[in-house]
């Protein structure tokens, strides 16, 4: 996983509530054995008409936005399936974080395992983020300083300090866990004499 | 004395492997389901760093999302559907997995046939890399989804790092009217909480209403409680659980099943145990209910009308509104119940359970299905197909004009050929209404399988209560 420390860039504004990952990236893209090639069919039904056409009304297609790594938007962004194609197609577009209000449950911890960071903000906060992405202004996050600078503003965020050692490390969970492979068998042991039928 | 604690803190306390000092823990999973939208990486990524699956035993997998519903005969036209049904095959033998392929009887839903199977039990801990998993909270179960990287982490380690969620519990006090359901239940809690209500919670259901339910009730509720945010959903076991799990293949047996129902018994919230938020609703508030949006928390009773983003709280809200209207194609105003339908689908995770299939075929009986209306059966199993051509289910609804088909995902999020076109409305008895959700361009109201199958005979939304004056519901 490649670590994240600190980034400054073009923040796509996407001011909408409930962005679901089926939106993010639909189900026809699913069937794919592979985590790569996604970001090109990201938002597909937002970002393409039917006919595959790119729209262009919206934001990423159009520059600067088209090679932004930040995307900001309303909350609640990512409800819905739990596939983690769609930090897959965000990371693959370019994206290394999104900046939200709130986040559902499971995306959230998605982008972890993928290097994306994702902040939560106040949403007046988010508002202050999104008029200075509108209007094309780069925008920085500091993770070891758990500070968004957004013009001549900074806001501080909330950040797990694990989940955060592993973001600025790129530190791979499962190697994390297999060193405590021992204590996982003596968990083993100890639960199949008191529960044998589990 | 002890801490009074909450089902869920039980189920936590008896998973730790390992707490760390900031608090995160090493959680132990007891069973993993696995199918093969969400697997493949997963194995491809043991298969690159040289792991193994540490516990094939506790690992049960299923082709689901992109199996055809049609004839099977030719297998799966796709290429890509097929090379990743092909795929799932091929992991489960290099990694010893227990498969139900698309040829086994015991093929299905994986949320469905896990407990079908028995392979769901009272507190245990059950993931799958489907967000539907919290199904399985029905059995007091601690069941949620998580995502690729999550699902080699459960196959190379068989724990998850995680910290505890807050809690939450939902009450539902007296007694459903007739022809109100668990699915109108569940629309009215997420109408009540919102769509984030439960976001960082898991929520116990709990009350007369749903103690009264039946297992498939209960699971439709849990099934839906990430469409109100929350990973997982729970119900305390009680004897309709232990009736249900009896004798099913993968249930204790003998002195084992003794010692299982008297652990299961312990599996309740103690007296006086605390919860971050309790929520309370009277049974005798909830209609019969179906959303009009694109959100799940977008529901009105069949009786109401499409509401005004006039009325909408903030700006954002009215904004997100307005872009379901328009998605919707639907006019402030206008009744529910003259909102006609294209096509209906019947099956899902949520609605998909032999309960589920006797409530349409109960309101469908020596019916027909509206001449405008396509309206599609998929059950969510081999063995519930199975059953339901035994009891003459498939025979009412096929002489109703309902079509028959084989078990999967299906139209829920069209995975396979079973979409919607543009435009097109449906009443689904699914789980999520987004846009594009089930097709492109396609707009999806939920409902429960009796309003579902009201609508396909009248041809329109319409209140199931009309159909069935005095009839009791199975399926509550």
């Amino acid at each position: 996983m490649k670590p994240f420390t600190k980034l400054t860039a073009i923040a796509a504004p996407l001011p909408l509530m409930n962005v679901d990952t089926d939106m993010i990236i639909p189900k026809q893209f699913l069937r794919t054995i592979k985590r790569t090639g996604l970001g090109q069919s990201l938002f597909n039904d937002m970002r393409y008409d039917e006919s595959g056409k790119p729209k262009a009304d919206f934001v990423l297609n159009r520059a600067p936005y088209d090679h932004a790594e930040i995307l900001v938007a309303g909350e609640n962004f990512g409800c819905g399936s739990s596939r983690e194609h769609a930090p897959w197609a965000l990371l693959d577009f370019g994206f290394r974080c999104v900046i939200a209000p709130s986040y559902a449950d499971i995306f959230y911890n998605n982008c972890f395992k993928n290097g994306i960071l994702p902040v939560i903000l106040k949403q007046e906060q988010v508002d202050a983020v999104m008029e200075d992405a509108q209007a094309g202004l780069d925008v920085t996050v500091d993770l070891p300083a758990q500070i968004v600078r957004s013009g001549n503003r900074e806001f501080k965020f909330d950040m797990d300090p694990f989940r955060k050692r592993c973001l600025i490390n790129g530190l791979d969970d499962i190697g994390l866990t297999l060193e405590k492979a021992g204590t996982i068998t003596e968990y083993e042991n100890r639960i199949g004499a008191e529960r044998s039928w589990v | 004395m002890a801490k009074p604690r909450t089902l869920y803190e039980k189920i936590w306390d008896d998973h730790i492997v390992h707490r760390a000092e900031d608090g995160t823990c090493l959680i132990y999973i007891d069973r993993h389901l696995v199918h093969e939208v969400t697997s493949p990486q997963a194995f491809e990524g043991l298969r690159m760093a040289g792991r193994k699956v540490r516990s094939p035993e506790r690992t049960l997998a299923t082709a689901d999302h992109n199996v055809p519903t049609a004839n099977r005969a030719h297998g799966i036209a796709d290429p890509e559907s097929r090379l990743q049904v092909q795929t799932l095959s091929e992991n489960c033998k290099e990694f010893c997995v227990t498969l139900y392929g698309m040829d086994d009887k015991r093929q299905g839903i994986v949320h469905i046939i896990g407990p079908e199977q028995g392979f769901t039990q009272p507190g245990m801990t059950i993931v799958c890399g489907d967000s539907h998993t919290s199904t399985h909270g029905a059995f007091g179960a601690l069941a949620f989804g998580i995502g690729t990287s999550e699902v080699e982490h459960v196959l190379a380690t068989q724990t998850l790092i995680m910290k505890p969620a807050k809690t939450m519990r939902i009450t539902v006090n007296g007694a459903l009217q007739d022809g109100v359901t668990a699915k109108d239940m569940i629309l009215a809690i997420i109408g009540k909480i919102g769509t984030a209500g439960g976001t960082g919670y898991v929520i116990e259901y709990a009350g007369d209403a749903v103690r009264g339910l039946s297992m498939a009730g209960r699971m439709t509720m849990c099934n839906m409680s990430i469409e109100a945010g929350a990973r997982a959903g729970l119900i305390a076991p009680d004897e309709t659980t232990f009736a249900y799990l009896k004798g099913r293949p993968f249930a204790p047996k003998g002195a084992d099943w003794d010692k299982a129902v008297a652990y299961w018994k312990t599996l309740q919230s103690d007296a006086g145990a605390a919860y971050d938020k309790d929520v309370v609703l009277n049974a005798a508030d909830i209609a019969p209910t179906v959303t009009w949006g694109t959100s799940p928390e977008d529901v009105v009773p069949i009786t109401g009308i499409v509401p005004d983003p006039k009325d909408a709280a903030d700006a954002n809200k009215r904004a997100a509104m307005e872009r379901a209207l328009e998605y919707m194609g639907l006019t402030p105003g206008t009744k529910m119940t003259d909102i006609p339908v294209d096509v209906v689908f019947i099956g899902s995770c949520t609605n998909a359970r032999i309960e589920d299939l006797r409530e349409v075929a109960r309101v469908a009986e020596g019916k027909k299905v509206a001449a405008n209306v396509r309206a599609m059966v998929v059950p969510g199993s081999g063995l519930v197909k199975e059953q339901a051509e035994a009891e003459g289910i498939a025979t009412t609804l096929i002489a109703a004009g309902f079509e028959w088909r084989e078990p999967g995902c299906s139209m829920c999020l069209g995975m396979n050929e079973d979409q919607l076109k543009p435009g097109q409305r449906c009443a689904s008895t699914s789980n999520r209404n987004f846009e594009g959700r089930q097709g492109r361009g396609g707009r999806t109201h939920l409902l429960s399988p009796a309003m579902a199958a009201a609508a396909a005979i009248a041809g329109k939304l319409s209140d199931v209560r009309d159909f069935t004056k005095g009839a009791k519901s199975d399926a509550a």
